[in-house]
C-alpha cells in the first residue's frame, strides 16, 4: 500500500540551534533539514541565524553563508547560481524550487524552512539521490533518432516546427516537478514523472525525429504515462515557468489521435 | 552513492541497473482506450445528468404503477439505461485508477481490480434489469 507516514528511520527528531553570529544587526532564521549517513541517527532540523547584511539575497547565498561561517558540514548541491544547472533544487518554504533563484525575502513568515526534494532517498542533508529520476530520463532516449541517410549539412527544420519545441527544450532537469507530484511519490518506480514525460514530448514533437511512433509505443502504458492525473503541482513548481502537465496532455492527445 | 546506501526509501534489494529497473517489463501498449473511454463516459454522463435527474424527480414519492407507466416510454427508458451504462463504466475505470495508484501489493491489487469489475458489472446489470422490468410492465 501507499505510505502515508515516513519510514521509521526518516522521522525527524530534534535538531540543534546554532548560536547567532556575534555583532550581526539583521538576522534571518534558517531551519535546515540535516541527515548524516555515518552517524546512524534520524534526520533533524537545525536552526541557523544568518547575517543578512553580510550575505546575498538568495536562499542559496544563505546556505553558502552558513557553510562558510557557521557549519562547514552542511551539505547541498550547487553550481551555476543562476537557474541554469538545476543542481540546487530543494524544498523551500514548502515549495520545490531552485535555491539560487529564490529570494529569502520572498519567504514572508518566520524562518526560511529548507528540506531536500520530497519523497526521494537522501544521500546527505539536502542532497537527494536522483538515480531513478535520471534513469527515467535516459529511458525516453533523449536524442535525435533517424533512419534516413544523414544529410551533408544539418537536419533542417522550419521556423514553425522549431517553435513547437518552445516550452519544452528549456527544461533543466532539476526534478522540482517530478518530486512535487503525488502520483510520482506513490508510483515513482513505474510512472515516468512530469520531467521525463516533458522531455519525451520534446522529442515526440521534434519534426526532425523519425521515431515518433516508436517513442509513443514506449510511453503507452497505464503507469508510465497515464499515472498523470493533472494535479498540476508540476506546473506550479517548475522554476523555469514550464508546464509539464500540458506536455503530458499533448502526449495523451497524440496517443488518442493515432487510434481514432 | 547507490540506492542501497541512502535512507528514506522502503526497499533496496535489487542489484539491477537503474535503467533496467525503469524499463522493467516494458510498456504495456495499452491505457489509451481506458483514458479515452473515461472521457467519453464523462461527457455522456454530463449530457445525460439533467434528463436523468428530471426523470428521477418525476418518480419521487410516486407508486410503482406510475413508475412503470413513466418508464414504458422508450426515450425515458433509453436515457436511464444510457446513464446507468455510462456511470457504471466510468465508475469501473475510475476505481481501477485509484486501486492502481494506492495498492502496491500485486495479489491485493489484482483481487481488488477483479472485485471492482464484478461490482461494476453487477450494479450495471441489476439496474438494467430493474429498468427493463418496469418499462416492459412485467
Amino acid at each position: 500500500m501507499v505510505e502515508f507516514a515516513l519510514p521509521k528511520n526518516s522521522k525527524i527528531t530534534g535538531g540543534k540551534t546554532w548560536p547567532k553570529p556575534p555583532g550581526a544587526t539583521e538576522l534571518r532564521e534558517f531551519k535546515v533539514y540535516r541527515w548524516n549517513p555515518d552517524d546512524g541517527k534520524n534526520p533533524s532540523v537545525d536552526t541557523y541565524y544568518i547575517d543578512t547584511n553580510d550575505c546575498g539575497p538568495m536562499v542559496l547565498d544563505g546556505l553558502i553563508w552558513i557553510k562558510n561561517h557557521i557549519d562547514p558540514s552542511l551539505t547541498f548541491r550547487r553550481s551555476c547560481r543562476e537557474g541554469v544547472c538545476g543542481s540546487c533544487a530543494m524544498n523551500i518554504d514548502g515549495q520545490n524550487t531552485l535555491a539560487c533563484t529564490k529570494s529569502m525575502h520572498d519567504v514572508k513568515d518566520g524562518a526560511v524552512k529548507i528540506n531536500p526534494l520530497p519523497h526521494q532517498p537522501v544521500v546527505k542533508d539536502l542532497v537527494p539521490d536522483l538515480t531513478n529520476f535520471y534513469a527515467q530520463y535516459a529511458s525516453v532516449e533523449p536524442w535525435l533518432k533517424t533512419t534516413s541517410p544523414t544529410p551533408q549539412k544539418e537536419w533542417r527544420q522550419s521556423h514553425e516546427d522549431r517553435e513547437k519545441l518552445d516550452g519544452l527544450y528549456e527544461c533543466i532537469l532539476c526534478a522540482c516537478c517530478s518530486t512535487s507530484c503525488p502520483s510520482y511519490w506513490w508510483n515513482s518506480e513505474r510512472y515516468l514523472g512530469p520531467a521525463a514525460l516533458l522531455q519525451a514530448n520534446r522529442w515526440v514533437s521534434d519534426s526532425r525525429d523519425e521515431a515518433t511512433g516508436e517513442r509513443l509505443d514506449n510511453l503507452e502504458d497505464p503507469f508510465r504515462l497515464y499515472r498523470c492525473h493533472t494535479i498540476m503541482n508540476c506546473a506550479k513548481a517548475c522554476p523555469k515557468g514550464l508546464n509539464p502537465a500540458e506536455a503530458i496532455a499533448e502526449l495523451k492527445l497524440k496517443m488518442v489521435e493515432r487510434q481514432i | 552513492m547507490s540506492f542501497d546506501e541512502s535512507h528514506g526509501s522502503p526497499k533496496r534489494p535489487s542489484m539491477r541497473t537503474p535503467l533496467g529497473r525503469v524499463r522493467n517489463l516494458g510498456a504495456a501498449h495499452s491505457g489509451t482506450s481506458d483514458f479515452w473511454r473515461q472521457r467519453i463516459t464523462g461527457v455522456a454522463m454530463t449530457l445525460l445528468m439533467i434528463p436523468a435527474l428530471v426523470i428521477i424527480m418525476m418518480l419521487l414519492g410516486r407508486n410503482q404503477v406510475y413508475a412503470a407507466q413513466t418508464l414504458s416510454s422508450i426515450p425515458v427508458a433509453v436515457i436511464l439505461l444510457l446513464f446507468i451504462f455510462a456511470s457504471a463504466w466510468h465508475m469501473k475505470i475510475g476505481m481501477q485508477v485509484v486501486i492502481e495508484d494506492y495498492v502496491h501489493n500485486e495479489k491485493l491489487k489484482l483481487t481488488a481490480i477483479m472485485l471492482n469489475n464484478f461490482f461494476s458489472v453487477a450494479v450495471a446489470l441489476a439496474s438494467t434489469y430493474a429498468i427493463l422490468k418496469l418499462s416492459s410492465g412485467v
